[in-house]
């Protein structure tokens, strides 16, 4: 462990030893500022779709805008952060020096998918300026998306390219984690968030072709006139349906098995415990992703697929909903007798089992079969996949942010200001979305531009809707004061030392404050499992006799 | 009258609004019983084992089989429990009672057509009281999809195929009727309203509304039948000529040329009729024009479906 000179900031400069770079870190690095700038695009998308549903009638949308907005926000969300945020930013980052080795699998293949996520959302950037606007929704159903203009084919090539960057990112995780681990780097003592990393690279191998041929399908169906989907030319609608949810529910899991990772690591180091029920929650994190595979039909409850799919699909979700549940039940447990540091990615992790806890039991709601004929397709189902989608994933990526900040800069941010932020994340998202499982219970439809013709029967919709939109307004404010204060530290923030949580994994134990450019000058050599902070001499000193 | 209300859901207003409804509340109560369980732990722990020292470096803890086992077996008992009540009404919500008024349902961007069986046709659906009724419902376009919040009940509305929502109406009154599945510009105002009537008032509305000359689908249905030519190939008295007849079709078994068979519901008169060339039935050629579905307006092909059914 030298403190050099020669981290893997400082030891190439130029734009080009960013662009040509095959290094890890630096890759993690591009995806983090290109996410970053997605996720800020979607969150002003989502502000504009609020201010438009805060008062009744038009407010600065009209229904053509307001629909093309609100599938703007889906796409860029769903495509272009959630999907490749975690993996591409943390899972670079931190995968190859938590298992210690020097860089992933293929190094090129790695620069490769970075440069198919760009173009895959360049694509997405120029048909949506240049071709035509878009008002399909993210999910493309057709006979719609069959009549709609030919800029959805720009926006569903996007998708088809971006989803390349996805399998090469899994596969190389996947090689990575089998082939590359340092001696004494034993399957039971990888980190949780290796194990997410890993269960979520066969999710993208195995899924992400699916949503590919379904895109080109849509192509040659549009261009070709071939009848596939399109009941007009003999095909049927309901297919795409079962294409679309057989990547796109695999696809949560791809969302969601990444933060649940960084939530383990954050709740074993922050409470100094050895994370409870850890193999289960290793191999749970693997079963999901092979059973998230037979669950797409519970988004077609009332499309017209048969009773009997409609009720093998709702028990097999349930299935799936039980060890997920056990997970929350592990990481609370963790804390037990530990010794709880509430720091900035602690509060994240907590806010997550807050948050996700929601979103899964609202998922058992919208998942048995008669309750979900009535809350489907409402601002029921908005409000549970927002608590899952950006109370789970995006909360734990945040918090992922904050833990590895110090490691990925080598500065700190200030801690005041974070917790600050975190209160108004947590205050502005519960305001906006909580609303919006009564407006949905109530019966409200999604994609709704005005609801002006429902206030006679339901005037309730009016103060909900204006107390969702306040929320999102402190929510923005949350994530913008983070940036800030992020961007501060970047320039100002003090230095940061090499571990500053008193962490056990190795990219804190194993590497200066900022990681060398091939991570270790010596393979490491593995003793301990990544939770055993009582075995951790080498981190604490040595213990104390009572 | 308000007793049933909540913030929660809407008042009721059909029958089976009251089972999905207690499933509802079962759920929530249940799961904000956990949800409070669980976030109490989290806080608990937070404080109770809070860090005091920079050096804390607690033993690690001994795992419970007894606390593991019961995190398992709770949850898994009771989605069981949800899973097998929602499979019970969600059964309840689709099978219709037999003796159910049926009325067919045109959805197209962005309104609702409504056709009663004596032949008369609304904007806004007219049902009446405590009696079942089940909507045949087709769409023109792209799929929309039939929502009464006050009645719990919701089906997505495809072009080329039928779906069937059914529901029975507790109480006079006039509901809203909204499309839940997004379908382009002005989604959020494909509006329609179900007037829940008493019986009488609810047949002298359709006597009113007959019309002269209206026809009923299947009067309709025998019109389309002459006017496009099907008596051509499809006779109505049992002889076969370059098509099937149409007499006793309607529920009869149909043998195909590849082997399969279906029985002739609506569904399968529908296909047969927009899509001729995916099913031939034994004996036959694939001879039938595939034009129908794009020259014959979707109450014409109702109305065929309708008087085809009636040739038994």
């Amino acid at each position: 462990m030298r403190e050099g000179s020669h981290n893997y900031l400082s030891a190439r400069k130029g734009l080009w030893s960013w662009l040509a770079t095959t290094d890890h870190k630096r890759i993690g690095i591009l995806y983090a500022i290109a996410c970053g700038t997605f996720f800020l695009l979607g969150g002003i998308l989502a502000t504009f779709v609020r201010t438009e549903l805060g008062t009744p009638g038009e407010t600065i949308l009209d229904q053509d805008g307001y629909n093309q907005i609100f599938t703007l926000h889906g796409v860029v969300m769903v495509f272009l952060v959630i999907i490749p945020a975690i993996p591409g930013i943390l899972g670079n980052f931190v995968l190859p020096i938590q298992i210690g080795a020097k860089d992933v699998a293929f190094p090129r293949l790695n620069l490769a998918s970075w440069y198919l996520f760009m173009a895959g959302a360049l694509m997405a950037v120029f048909g949506w300026l240049f071709v035509g606007k878009v008002d399909t929704g993210w999910t493309f159903y057709t006979p719609y998306s069959s009549g709609a203009s030919n800029a959805v084919l720009w926006l569903t090539s996007a998708v088809f390219v971006a989803g390349f960057a996805s399998i090469f990112t899994g596969l190389n995780f996947i090689v990575t984690v089998h082939k590359m681990r340092a001696p004494g780097m034993t399957w039971n003592r990888l980190p949780l968030f290796v194990w997410a990393i890993y269960a979520t690279g066969i999710v993208q191998v195995l899924a992400t072709p699916v949503i590919g041929i379904t895109m080109v399908l849509l192509f040659l169906e549009k261009l070709m006139q071939i009848g596939i989907f399109d009941p007009a030319l003999g095909g049927d609608p309901v297919l795409f349906q079962h294409f679309f949810w057989f990547y796109s529910h695999p696809a949560v899991y791809i969302m969601i098995l990444p933060a649940m990772g960084i939530i383990s690591d954050l709740m074993g180091t922050f409470s100094r415990q050895q994370v409870s029920g850890y193999t289960f929650i290793a191999l749970s994190s693997v079963a999901i992703a092979f059973l998230g595979f037979l669950v797409w039909g519970h988004h077609m409850f009332v499309a017209g697929q048969s009773a009997l799919s409609s009720i093998i699909f709702s028990m097999l979700t349930f299935l799936i909903g039980i060890p997920t549940g056990i997970k929350v039940f592990n990481w609370v447990a963790t804390m037990y007798k530990g010794s709880v540091w509430l720091r900035t990615p602690m509060i994240y992790a907590l806010m997550f089992l807050f948050l996700f806890t929601i979103g899964g039991l609202t998922g058992i709601m919208v998942g048995v079969l008669a309750v979900d004929v009535h809350l489907h397709d409402t601002y029921f189902i908005v409000a549970h996949f927002h608590y899952v989608m950006m109370g789970g994933a995006l909360i734990g990526l945040i918090g992922g942010l904050h833990y590895w900040w110090p490691k990925m800069t080598g500065r700190m941010y200030n801690e005041t200001a974070g917790v600050i932020a975190a209160v108004l994340v947590f205050i502005g998202f519960n305001l906006t979305f909580l609303p919006q499982f009564i407006l949905g219970s109530r019966g409200m439809p999604r994609r709704y531009h005005d609801y002006t013709e429902l206030l006679p029967s339901f005037p309730e919709f009016a103060p909900l809707n204006m107390a969702s939109t306040i929320g999102s307004y402190i929510l923005g404010v949350g994530l913008l004061m983070i940036l800030v204060y992020a961007l501060y530290s970047l320039f100002k923030g003090p230095k940061a030392p090499a571990n500053p949580w008193g962490a056990c994994t190795l990219e804190w134990t194993h590497t200066g404050p900022l990681p060398d450019e091939h991570n270790f000058h010596e393979t490491p050599l593995v003793t301990r499992g990544p939770y055993d902070f009582h075995l951790a001499d080498d981190v604490f000193g040595p213990k104390e006799e009572n | 009258m308000n007793d049933q209300s909540s913030i929660w859901l809407p008042e009721p207003a059909s029958t089976v609004a009251g089972d999905v409804d207690t499933l509802f509340y079962f759920i929530l109560v249940t799961s904000a019983i956990l949800f409070v369980g669980v976030m109490g732990a989290m806080v608990t722990f937070a404080w109770r084992y809070r860090r005091r020292s920079e050096n804390d470096r607690p033993e690690p803890v001994q795992e419970s089989k007894i606390i593991e086992a019961s995190w398992i077996a709770i949850p898994s008992i009771l989605v069981a429990v949800v899973f097998i009540w929602g499979f019970r009404v969600f059964l309840e919500l689709g099978i219709a009672p037999p003796n159910a008024y049926e009325i067919n349902v045109t959805a197209r961007k962005w309104s609702w057509t409504f056709t009663y069986p004596n032949g008369a046709v609304s904007t806004d659906l007219h049902v009446p009281v405590n009696r079942p009724v089940k909507l045949r419902m087709s769409s023109e376009d792209v799929i929309h999809s039939f929502f009464v919040p006050a009645f719990r009940v919701k089906a997505d509305v495809l072009q080329g195929r039928y779906s069937y929502v059914w529901f029975e109406a507790t109480r006079a009154d006039t509901f809203n009727v909204v499309c839940a599945e997004y379908c382009g510009t002005a989604h959020s105002d494909m509006y329609a309203s179900v007037v829940v009537q008493s019986q009488d008032d609810f047949e002298s509305w359709l006597a009113e509304n007959m019309g002269d000359g209206s026809l009923t689908p299947a009067q309709r249905g025998e019109r389309v039948y002459t006017q496009q030519g099907c008596f051509a190939c499809h006779t109505l008295d049992g002889t076969t000529s370059a098509g099937p007849t149409f007499l006793g079709l309607a529920g009869s078994t149909r043998n195909f040329t590849d082997g399969t068979s279906a029985v002739a519901d609506d569904n399968y008169i529908r296909a047969a009729i927009v899509n001729p060339a995916q099913e031939i039935v034994e004996g036959f050629l694939p001879v039938m024009p595939g034009q129908y579905a794009t020259t014959l307006p979707a109450e014409d092909i109702d109305a065929l479906v309708a008087f085809i059914q009636e040739q038994q």
